[in-house]
């Protein structure tokens, strides 16, 4: 990331059909921009929209590019750079597993107590914790997990969305 | 006993006979294509009808570009048809080319039928998937039945907003199934808003106001008129003529621009870029307002960015929202057609009362002196054609005639560009963007069918025509009298240029050794081949290649090692122009300008 790069949050209304991804990922990678994060689920069945969650970092007149690229693809409905219009919610979820026995064991239980992380899958020698938050939170609950005995993490990507009653 | 449902249900037709049908309906008149095995039934359903034309030529590239130059020359959609596999693959360069120079076609690409995709079958391709970033748009049509709506929302796509390439893959299960046949069925484009994409064509009317103040109070103004407005439609050209002559104020164009403004006016400053006029790049350097219409800032038209035109204040009138600030960040953003823009701003102008600056006088003195540079003055020889002259010969030969210009890319474009003249839009092909050697041939046969009585001529170099020379079979079977001016010097020109600036004059691979005989190689297929080897027989050779019926090549031998000037040296900026030997000013050579592109 160069100096004056900024990181920023995008919500993409699409048209759920084959190969909308291919399209939005495509512009990406044949453009050189960022993708730190990317989410994308049905979210208007009757409508047949997706929502496609986009992080990605550049200067100002990059991600100005990247908003105007994305919005002039076919089948892309809305681009709404969240940032922009007023304060919004970011979340993640993830699911880490922790193999470990005796005092490590305890303290990864305690620890994850702290963070608020659930317990959603228990053997007699590991866990596996679900915990929602920013990504900065999962982040340093992954840095402390390390030495307790972490294997494994799966992450979704950042999901988002605006504060108050208005919609994108 | 029939019913009256069944007196009044729609005739079933297959797949293949909708496509047909729903292009009539579309009002396509020819289509350029290649048949084979997935695409079999459209090429029987062509066969028993006589509303739509085929066009067979010798290889899918020399198609899409045909319906380049059909579509480029008419304003109107150029239509392609080849089979799947090796037949859209073929197609990819045409395609990238319509994109990068925003050209409405639609490509109908055969498929394996839909239960073999996946399954590596006999010409199979991912044609979506390999097309998807050569494209404005694709679709893979799983359905017989919205087969109709797809077709129409692909031309609506094709030609909407800024124009680009659309394919249609058709399996061939799909062409084959039955359908019930819907005349008039609704669609984008058809009665139907599409869904998401729906360009915004008024331009802002705060954006058209400061556009006003600012072209009444700048000292230096300039127009930079680019393909957009031509793709704007002749009215958005006419438009700018009189936006234009009401202030008074210089104009330049872009390649891709050329005609779109008067080319002989006085207000023209002719081409600007890498081998434009000195007065038009110098005015780009010096101006303090500038107004580009439909213009994309491309590198070969800015030079060095930090260096641009650094003391403008800039407008930039774009359909295509992402062309703006790409490049070159502009002071006032107008996403609009161009021709409502220009009439929008023209309205504001009288209903302000404005009046063209004062202060333009001493500018004009400025531009005066500039263009008494005379910047494309060239050394002539009385022994050696100079491929200058010989394009100078061919426009006062052709002056005021309809006629219709394509070229290849290279050296001899630039020259077609600097030294003939367009007075109106769509009579110039040529390809700017991805600057697709092989072009300016199939593309002339594309003009030719639009206008079979018009003189259609494809100025080429010898490397390039070699590229797509199977064409002429398709122009001797059709009887499309194009005329190839060939302005052959044996080499790739272009190439050999820069590796006489950039790379110490070693001429790896840029020597074409073993070229055919122009003359005789047109003489295999049926047509007409001619020469001229000395300058005092150009102006003979051009007479009988226009007299001459059917397609003529004629094999101009010019000077080898003419290189272009003037010439902004890549990576440096406007006021950095050398204007060549004639002015005692050369490109500097330097291993330097290796990096360049």
């Amino acid at each position: 990331m160069s100096d004056d790069a900024e990181r920023r949050t995008l919500s993409v209304l699409v048209e759920n059909e084959p190969g909308v991804l291919a399209r939005v990922i495509g512009l990406f990678s044949g453009r050189g921009y960022n993708i730190e994060s990317l989410t994308v689920a049905e979210v208007e069945h009757d409508k047949r929209l997706s929502r496609i969650n986009l992080v990605t970092s550049g200067s100002a007149m990059v991600i100005e590019q990247i908003k105007a690229q994305l919005d002039r693809l076919v089948p892309i409905h809305k681009v709404s750079d969240l940032g922009s219009e007023g304060p919004y919610i970011e979340r993640e979820l993830a699911l880490i597993k922790v193999v470990a026995t005796g005092e490590k064991r305890v303290e990864s239980l305690r620890i994850a107590d702290i963070f608020r992380a659930h317990v959603v899958d228990s053997e007699i020698d590991s866990f596996v914790f679900e915990m929602t938050g920013k990504g900065t939170k999962i982040d340093a609950f992954i840095r402390l997990m390390t030495p307790l005995g972490l294997t494994e993490i799966s992450r979704t990507g950042v999901v988002a969305i605006t504060r108050g009653k208005e919609s994108i | 006993m029939t019913t009256d449902a069944e007196d009044h249900a729609p005739a079933e037709l297959t797949g293949a006979e909708l496509v047909v049908r729903t292009l009539v309906d579309l009002g396509v008149d020819v289509v350029f294509g290649y048949p084979g095995g997935a695409v079999l039934p459209i090429y029987d359903a062509i066969f028993k009808q006589n509303e739509l034309r085929h066009i067979l030529v010798r290889h899918e590239q020399g198609a899409v570009h045909a319906a380049e130059g059909y579509a480029r020359s008419t304003g109107k959609v150029g239509t392609v048809l080849v089979t799947s596999g090796p037949g859209a693959t073929n197609s990819v360069t045409g395609l990238t080319d319509a994109l990068m120079d925003s050209i409405p076609v639609v490509c109908l690409t055969g498929q394996v039928p839909t239960h073999m995709i996946g399954n590596d079958a006999f010409q199979e391709a991912d044609t979506v998937g390999i097309t998807r970033p050569c494209t404005k748009h694709n679709y893979l049509i799983k359905e017989v039945d919205n087969l109709c709506q797809v077709i129409r929302e692909a031309y609506y796509i094709a030609s909407a907003g800024r124009p680009g390439p659309v394919v249609v893959d058709l399996p061939k299960d799909v062409v084959m199934a039955k359908a019930p046949y819907v005349p008039e069925c609704a669609a984008p484009g058809n009665g139907l808003e599409h869904r998401s994409y729906r360009p915004q064509r008024a331009p802002d009317a705060d954006a058209v106001k400061r556009t006003v103040e600012l072209l009444t109070r700048a000292k230096r103004p300039l127009f930079y008129a680019g393909g957009g407005v031509i793709n704007a439609g002749p009215d958005a050209a006419q438009s700018l003529a009189a936006l234009v002559q009401r202030t008074g104020y210089p104009i330049t164009n872009t390649l891709m621009g050329l005609g779109c403004y008067p080319g002989s006016d006085p207000l023209f400053l002719g081409m600007l870029g890498m081998h434009g006029t000195y007065e038009a790049n110098m005015a780009m350097a010096e101006c303090d307002l500038m107004i580009a219409v439909g213009a994309r800032f491309d590198d070969r038209v800015t030079g060095r960015l930090a260096d641009f035109s650094r003391g403008s204040t800039k407008v930039q009138i774009d359909i295509d929202p992402s062309s703006i600030n790409k490049n070159v960040p502009v002071d006032v953003a107008m996403v609009g057609d161009a021709g409502l823009a220009l009439d929008a701003i023209l309205a504001e102008w009288e209903a302000s009362g404005a009046e063209p600056s004062a202060q333009v006088a001493a500018w004009w003195r400025q531009i005066d002196k500039w263009r008494g540079r005379d910047c494309l003055r060239y050394k002539n020889s009385s022994n050696t054609i100079k491929p200058q002259y010989a394009l100078q010969r061919l426009y006062e030969a052709t002056k005021g005639r309809d006629s219709y210009f394509t070229t290849e890319v290279g050296q001899h474009q630039m020259w077609a560009a600097q030294f003939l003249k367009f007075e109106e839009p769509n009579r110039w092909m040529t390809s700017g963007g991805l600057g697709t050697m092989g072009y300016g041939f199939p593309a002339a046969m594309g003009v030719q069918v639009a206008h079979p009585d018009s003189l259609v001529i494809d100025i080429a170099g010898e490397a390039s025509l070699l590229m797509t020379i199977q064409e002429l079979s398709t122009m001797v079977q059709y009887r499309l009298p194009v005329k190839t001016f060939l302005l052959n010097n044996e080499y790739m020109g272009m190439v050999r240029q820069w590796q006489e600036f950039f790379h110490g004059g070693r001429y790896a691979e840029s020597y074409m050794d073993s070229l055919p005989d122009f003359v005789k190689l047109a003489e295999s297929f049926g047509a007409t081949g001619l020469r001229a080897r000395r300058p005092e027989e150009v102006d003979g050779v051009i007479e009988a290649m226009i007299e001459t019926p059917g397609p003529v090549i004629a094999d101009i031998l010019v000077d080898k090692e003419e290189n272009v000037y003037p010439m902004i040296p890549a990576g440096a900026a406007h006021y950095e122009m050398k204007l060549g030997p004639e002015h005692g000013e050369l490109e500097e050579r330097s291993e330097d300008g290796m990096v360049l592109v």
